[in-house]
C-alpha cells in the first residue's frame, strides 16, 4: 500500500444543528480514483469542501497532502486543483485568458507557462477554441477547460465535484479517459457523483447517506461483501409481484427494471432462488434466477431503507 | 515543495492579473463602458447649464390699483432688476392670491391706488429722513406677496425690499455708503457654474466609483467565480487591490472630462496645481473604491450593493457641500458629512481649481481621505474570508 493522501477522523459540520457530514473517517491513498457517492445533500460537497479548507469543520481533524486543514488551507491550496459543481470560470473571457489568469493566479513560471497552457489546450482538445469565449462554449468543451484550469498548476491531488452532471454519455466518457491519464501521470483524484457508472469506474468508493459514510471499498468489493443476493424474475404478473414482495420477511428490495423484476434477498438466506420459488408472492413468475450484484445494488443496500 | 506564496512578486503579478481580468471584462461590457465617459459628459453639460442659484425671471403678478404713470413706473423699475418678469395682470389682491396658489406665479405686487401719496412721504426717494414712528412716512410704497415656500425664491424677492426709486423722480440714486465693503474674490460674477463644475467632479466620482465597487466582488459570487477563485492561492488583499486599479484610471478619465469640459464650455478654471489634483482626486477616487469595496464583501446580490450605493450617494450629495454650504447644517450633520470622503473632497477640489490652494493648506481633508483609503481596504480585505462558513 503506498502513502496517503487523505486521512480523516471524525470530520463533522454541522450548520445551525443540522449535520450535513457525520463523523466521516476517510484514509485515500496516493495515485487512486477515489468516488464519494450518494444522492444530494448526502454531504459529498461539504466533505470535499472541508478536505479543501473552504470549510471549518466542527469537529474532527483532517490532514490533506500531509498539511492539517484548514489551518495550512492557503499553503495546501498550491499543491490541490478543485473543479467546481457549476462552471465557475469566466464565461466573458476566452479560454486563453481563462488559463492565462490561472497561470499568473497560480503563478506559474513565465518561461514554461505558454508551453503548458498550449499542452493543455491540446491534450484537452482546446486548440480551436482557444479565442473562443468560455460563456459560448457547449457543456462538454467547458468542462475539458474547467479540467485544463484545475490540473494547470500540475496539482497532485485533484477533487472534482461532480463533474459530468451537466455533460452528455459521450463527453463524460471521454472526461473519464482524461482521469484515467491523469492518475497514470501520478495524480489522485478525488470525485463526487450521484451517477451508478461513474463511481463503478472509481477504484474506490465511499457510498454516502445523511453526512454518513455507509460503505467504503473497491466497487468489486462492496458488490462481494454486499449483505444481500440478488434474484431476478421474469413473467406477466411482475407489478403483482413488485407489490408483494417487499411484504415478506428476509426481502430487502424488489424493483422493476424492464421486463425484469430485481430482488435484493438477505444473505441469511442460503438459497435465494429456492426461498423465492417456494414462496405464495412470487405466483406466476416464469423465470427466477440469482445474478450478479452490481454497484446500485450495493447502494440500495447499504443506504434509506435497505440497510441493515 | 513550492514556496507558499510569500513573495512580493508572487503578489503583484497576481494583482496584474486581477487587473488585466478586469480591464477585459469592463471593455467587453459595452454599456458600462460607455456610461463611463458619457455619465460625467452628459451631466456636466445638463447641471452645468441648468443648476442655477442666481434667481431670474421669477414669474410674478401686478394687481395696480392706481392705475397711474407712477404705478406704470414702479412696475418697470421692478421689471428692469430681472429678478422678476410680470406675467399677469390682477384686479384684486384676491386674484394675486388665488394665481399664487394655483402656482401660477410665485409672487405679486400689490400697488396701492395711493401709491403717488405714499411716495412723496417715502424716504426712500431721499427727501430727508423722517422719524420712523411717524405713520404717514413710515407706509412702504407697495406690497409683495410671496410664495415663501422656496426660501431661494423668497430671498431674490426680499432682495428687492429696499430698491431705489429714485429713477421715478429723474433724480440721481443716493450714493450713500454701504455699511461693509465686499470684494468677491474667486468668483467675482458670482457665476454658479464655477462652483457646481468642481462639485460634480466629486458627486460623478461617488456615483460611479462606488456603484462600480459595489457590484465587484458580489458580482464574482452571483455568477459563480468566487468558488473558484477561494480553491486558489489568492490573497484579499491581492483581489481587492487589484480590482480596484482599473476603476482607478476610469475616475481620473472621468475627472480630466468634466474639468476640461468645464472649463472649455463654461469657462470654470482649473488652477495652476495640477499635482496637487490629481494627487487629491486619486486619494478621493481611493476611498470611494475601497468604500464600495466594503459595500461590496457586505451585499449579497448586485441589488443590494446598488442600494447601498444609493444610500452613501444622497448624503454625499446633500451634505458634502456640493448642493448646500456645509457651514449652514447643524453640527449634527456637520459630523455625518465629515465622515462622507465627498465632503473632504469638495474642499480640496474647490480649493485647488478655484482658491489656488495645495495640499498643505488642504491637510486635513488629505490625512482624512488617507486614512480612509487605508482603513478601507482593510476592513474589506478582512471581511472578505476565503472560507465559505
Amino acid at each position: 500500500m503506498g502513502e496517503t493522501v487523505i486521512t480523516a477522523r471524525g470530520l463533522t459540520k454541522s450548520f445551525k444543528g443540522f449535520k450535513a457530514v457525520d463523523g466521516l473517517d476517510l484514509t485515500i491513498e496516493r495515485g487512486m480514483i477515489y468516488g464519494f457517492l450518494g444522492p444530494n445533500g448526502s454531504g459529498k460537497t461539504t466533505a470535499m469542501r472541508m478536505l479543501t479548507g473552504l470549510l471549518t469543520p466542527s469537529a474532527g481533524t483532517a490532514e490533506v497532502l500531509g498539511m492539517s486543514v484548514p489551518k495550512d488551507a492557503e499553503a495546501l491550496k498550491y499543491h490541490i486543483g478543485y473543479m467546481t459543481q457549476t462552471f465557475s470560470l469566466y464565461g466573458d473571457l476566452t479560454v486563453m485568458e481563462n488559463l492565462k489568469f490561472m497561470a499568473e493566479i497560480y503563478g506559474l513560471p513565465r518561461a514554461s507557462q505558454k508551453g503548458r497552457i498550449s499542452e493543455l489546450l491540446e491534450r484537452y482538445e482546446l486548440t480551436e477554441l482557444a479565442e473562443r469565449f468560455a460563456g459560448r462554449m457547449s457543456g462538454g468543451q467547458r468542462q475539458r477547460l474547467a479540467l485544463a484550469a484545475a490540473v494547470l498548476h500540475e496539482p497532485k491531488l485533484l477533487f472534482l465535484d461532480e463533474p459530468t452532471s451537466a455533460v452528455d454519455p459521450e463527453s463524460r466518457r471521454h472526461f473519464w479517459e482524461q482521469l484515467f491519464d491523469l492518475c497514470d501521470a501520478g495524480t489522485s483524484i478525488v470525485v463526487s457523483t450521484h451517477f451508478m457508472d461513474e463511481a463503478e469506474r472509481c477504484h474506490r468508493i465511499a457510498i454516502m447517506e445523511a453526512g454518513q459514510k455507509r460503505a467504503d471499498g473497491s466497487p468489486q468489493q462492496l458488490m462481494d461483501a454486499m449483505g444481500a443476493s440478488v434474484v431476478e424474475l421474469e413473467g406477466p404478473t411482475l407489478r403483482e409481484i413488485r407489490r408483494r414482495l417487499p411484504h415478506v420477511e428476509g426481502i430487502v428490495t424488489a424493483a422493476q427494471l424492464g421486463a425484469r423484476l430485481r430482488v435484493l434477498v438477505n444473505k441469511s438466506i442460503a438459497d435465494p432462488v429456492a426461498f423465492l420459488t417456494s414462496r405464495s408472492e412470487t405466483e406466476g413468475a416464469t423465470l427466477i434466477e440469482q445474478v450478479r450484484p452490481n454497484l446500485e445494488d450495493v447502494f440500495v443496500t447499504s443506504t434509506g431503507e435497505g440497510r441493515q | 515543495m513550492r514556496s507558499s506564496g510569500l513573495s512580493p512578486l508572487r503578489s503583484l503579478r497576481r494583482i496584474f492579473a486581477i487587473f488585466s481580468k478586469e480591464l477585459a471584462q469592463l471593455r467587453r461590457d459595452r454599456m458600462t463602458f460607455g456610461m463611463v465617459i458619457m455619465i460625467p459628459l452628459i451631466q456636466l453639460v445638463l447641471f452645468g447649464y441648468a443648476i442655477n442659484t442666481n434667481v431670474r425671471d421669477i414669474p410674478v403678478a401686478v394687481v395696480d390699483q392706481s392705475q397711474t404713470g407712477i404705478s406704470r413706473t414702479l412696475v418697470q423699475i421692478v421689471q428692469a432688476t430681472q429678478v422678476v418678469t410680470v406675467t399677469e395682470n390682477l384686479p384684486t389682491p384676491e386674484a394675486a392670491e388665488e394665481a399664487i396658489k394655483a402656482a401660477r406665479v410665485r409672487a405679486a405686487l400689490i400697488i396701492p391706488a395711493d401709491v403717488a401719496g405714499r411716495l412723496a412721504r417715502s424716504p426712500s426717494i431721499g427727501l430727508g429722513t423722517p422719524p420712523s414712528t411717524s405713520e404717514e412716512t413710515s407706509r412702504p410704497v407697495a406690497q409683495w406677496i410671496v410664495d415663501g415656500s422656496d426660501t431661494m425664491i423668497a430671498s431674490a424677492i426680499k432682495s428687492l425690499r429696499a430698491m431705489p426709486l429714485t429713477e421715478i423722480l429723474r433724480k440721481a440714486p443716493n450714493r450713500s455708503t454701504p455699511t461693509f465693503e465686499v470684494s468677491l474674490f474667486y468668483n467675482p460674477e458670482q457665476r454658479t457654474a464655477v462652483n457646481i463644475v468642481p462639485g460634480l467632479v466629486g458627486m460623478i466620482l461617488t456615483m460611479t466609483m462606488i456603484m462600480f465597487t459595489s457590484a465587484a466582488i458580489v458580482r464574482e459570487r452571483e455568477r459563480g467565480n468566487m468558488e473558484m477563485l477561494i480553491n486558489t492561492p489568492v490573497k484579499p488583499m491581492e483581489l481587492m487591490i487589484g480590482k480596484i486599479i482599473p476603476y482607478i484610471f476610469i475616475g481620473l478619465i472621468q475627472m480630466m472630462i468634466i474639468l476640461g469640459l468645464g472649463n472649455l464650455l463654461f469657462n470654470v478654471p482649473v488652477g495652476g496645481r495640477m499635482l496637487d489634483l490629481f494627487t487629491g482626486t486619486l486619494l478621493f477616487i481611493g476611498a470611494s473604491l475601497s468604500l464600495g469595496l466594503v459595500l461590496s464583501t457586505m451585499a449579497q446580490s448586485q441589488l443590494q450593493a446598488t442600494q447601498m450605493t444609493i444610500f452613501v450617494l444622497l448624503p454625499s450629495i446633500l451634505l458634502s457641500g456640493f448642493a448646500f454650504p456645509y457651514e449652514g447644517m447643524p453640527v449634527i450633520a456637520q459630523y455625518i458629512a465629515e465622515v462622507l470622503p465627498a465632503t473632504h473632497f469638495m474642499r480640496m477640489i474647490r480649493g485647488f481649481v478655484l482658491r489656488d490652494a495645495g495640499l498643505a493648506e488642504l491637510h486635513r481633508d488629505v490625512l482624512w481621505l488617507a486614512g480612509f483609503v487605508v482603513i478601507g481596504l482593510t476592513v474589506a480585505a478582512l471581511r472578505f474570508k476565503k472560507r465559505l462558513d
